[in-house]
């Protein structure tokens, strides 16, 4: 047991039926393995009152049957696993996704406010954003939505302050210092800077997903022509 | 075939069973009925199980015909049933026989209504459910909502009991109400003052009200911070973006967020509340997740005890 690790780990109530475990307050590698690890444990721990699970950057929210369980015993289960959780330092490297990217104006509303807000130029912007290996930390919000991290500082952003209802799919977005690719038309409240044309969901494709949590991803530039022979579609955004 | 046809699908109806569960982590929600325990009795009253998939009607306005003999139930918001022109009495299951037209016109009451068949809708199951979510394109026929000339195919009749829910049982759907919410996630981000603001005041339901969410408008509520590293949603959460006003996430919200949330609303109270149409008035009353845990076994046993009287 890893002392350090243990003081920052809590669980707090999340609802009626679910509790949420922080494993720590920030982005991390280690962190984000250990949660990982919880997942797996916790599968076997609480077979029979589980419900669902959440995995995401340093928490994991459990949803358990109130009719099978209760609040207490489900976090003394907890307890008991997150006391046994190795300082997981293997953090094994996941395959390298390259995915296209067109960046512009046109197909990214916030891009030019965005590089105001950084105080650099539109193809600086694209520059740190397009060379940063990023790691899939978890996937949620939508089918398919995987979470990438960590976006460079210098031009992080934080969500608009109301959502947007309609953000097209395929989307490249920054949150603060996560970035992300809109995987179906949703409502969202990211920053959009360009769009992918490659499907991040597809129910009938095996996989159904081209990334999964681990993975590394990096985007590569294309013009608007490479976009469109790619398959990809300027949707609307409201 | 055996089934009904859609003659007009209404404004949105949805195919819908108990929910999907079990996907979070490729990002799939739950979807399932708004309101559960409209959906449960309409399965009850014509004696399917519980998870049978059945029409969650929003407003009203859809039109069946029947190329089956079956029975069907409406249940949850009062729209009126007919039966080939005939009005017919809601929580009370009906034979119908092929060429039969059912209609459900438009609510007077509540917005959300549930029509159950004996046997359930026989709907292909994608990632082990039947529900509806729209927004993934997930679920009933084509992830769609129904459309005109959709069929709903069904068992071939069988035998089945049939049921009627005596009125003193019957859920009512009116505004007004006081919906309890348990705190927990960011609740530390929100001071005393600002929670105190929260569980006094009322808020009104805006037309930015659907199956995700329901957006309030009200006193706005100020958290600390705007934005947290992205974290499981669970239903029933209640999230403040940075302009102050409340957002009740439900069955089609999305699994990961990244606003602070004070807590949750508990299922009982979301159902009542995905009742009310925009403009409706609600507020907020802090419960304990102990209290809440023995209204929902509470509720499940006076579910279970409530007899409904044998019509068939």
């Amino acid at each position: 047991m890893n002392m350090m690790v243990e003081n920052t780990m809590r669980i707090e109530v999340a609802g009626e039926n679910a509790l949420i475990i922080y494993f720590g307050e920030k982005t991390d590698p280690r962190v984000s393995a250990q949660v990982q690890q919880a997942v797996t444990i916790l599968e076997t721990e609480l077979s029979g009152m589980l419900i669902d699970m959440v995995p995401s950057y340093a928490s994991l929210l459990v949803i358990y049957d109130q009719l099978a369980t209760d609040h207490l015993e489900v976090r003394s289960r907890i307890r008991k696993v997150l006391d046994q959780l190795s300082d997981a330092t293997s953090n094994s490297e996941g395959k390298l996704v390259t995915l296209p990217a067109y960046y512009s104006t046109e197909s990214g509303p916030d891009l030019a406010a965005l590089a105001e807000r950084a105080q650099m130029s539109i193809d600086e912007v694209i520059q740190l954003h397009s060379e940063t290996e990023y790691r899939v930390y978890a996937i949620g919000f939508a089918p398919g939505f995987a979470y990438l991290g960590e976006v460079d500082e210098r031009i992080a952003a934080p969500r608009l302050s109301t959502p947007r209802m309609k953000v097209p799919r395929g989307a490249i977005a920054i949150a603060d210092q996560q970035t992300a690719v809109y995987p179906a038309v949703s409502p969202g409240g990211w920053n959009l800077i360009g769009l992918c044309p490659t499907r991040m969901f597809d129910p009938l494709a095996e996989p159904t997903m081209p990334v999964q949590v681990g993975d590394r991803i990096k985007f590569n530039p294309i013009s608007q022509s490479e976009f469109i022979s790619l398959g990809g579609e300027l949707g609307e955004i409201r | 075939m055996s089934g009904f046809k859609v003659l007009q699908p209404g404004l949105l109806t949805l195919i819908q069973d108990a929910g999907r569960f079990g996907h979070h982590r490729i990002g799939l929600t739950t979807g399932g009925p708004l309101d559960a325990l409209a959906f449960k009795w309409a399965n009850r009253l014509v004696d399917n199980p519980m998870n049978s998939t059945a029409l969650e009607i929003s407003i009203g306005g859809l039109v069946l015909e029947a190329e089956t003999d079956a029975q069907i139930v409406l249940a949850g918001a009062e729209m009126p049933l007919k039966i080939n022109g005939i009005e017919q009495e809601r929580w009370h299951a009906h034979r119908v026989k092929a060429g039969d037209k059912v209609e459900v016109g438009f609510s007077s009451q509540g917005a959300r209504a549930y029509l159950a068949v004996s046997g359930g809708f026989q709907i292909e199951h994608s990632f082990s459910s039947s529900a509806t979510v729209t927004r993934e394109g997930i679920g009933g026929i084509n992830g769609e909502k129904l459309q005109q000339s959709d069929y709903l195919h069904c068992h071939p009749p069988g035998e089945h009991r049939a049921f009627r829910l005596p009125e003193e049982h019957r859920p009512d759907y009116f505004d007004d109400i006081s919906l309890r919410v348990i705190t927990g996630y960011q609740q530390h981000a929100f001071s005393d003052y600002q929670k105190r603001l929260f569980f006094s005041s009322e808020y009104t339901v805006t037309d930015r009200a659907d199956r995700m969410g329901y957006r309030l408008e009200g006193p706005e509520v100020k958290p600390s911070f705007d934005g947290i590293l992205s974290e499981g949603i669970c239903h029933g959460a209640i999230q403040i973006p940075a302009d102050g006003q409340p957002i009740v996430l439900l069955n089609d919200r999305q699994t990961i967020g990244g606003y602070p949330k004070i807590g949750s609303m508990i299922a009982m109270d979301t159902a009542r509340m995905a009742q009310l149409l925009p403009g409706s008035r609600i507020s907020f009353e802090e419960i304990t997740i102990d209290d809440a845990h023995n209204l929902h076994c509470l509720a499940h046993v006076r579910f279970n005890n409530t007899e409904p009287d044998q019509v068939d």
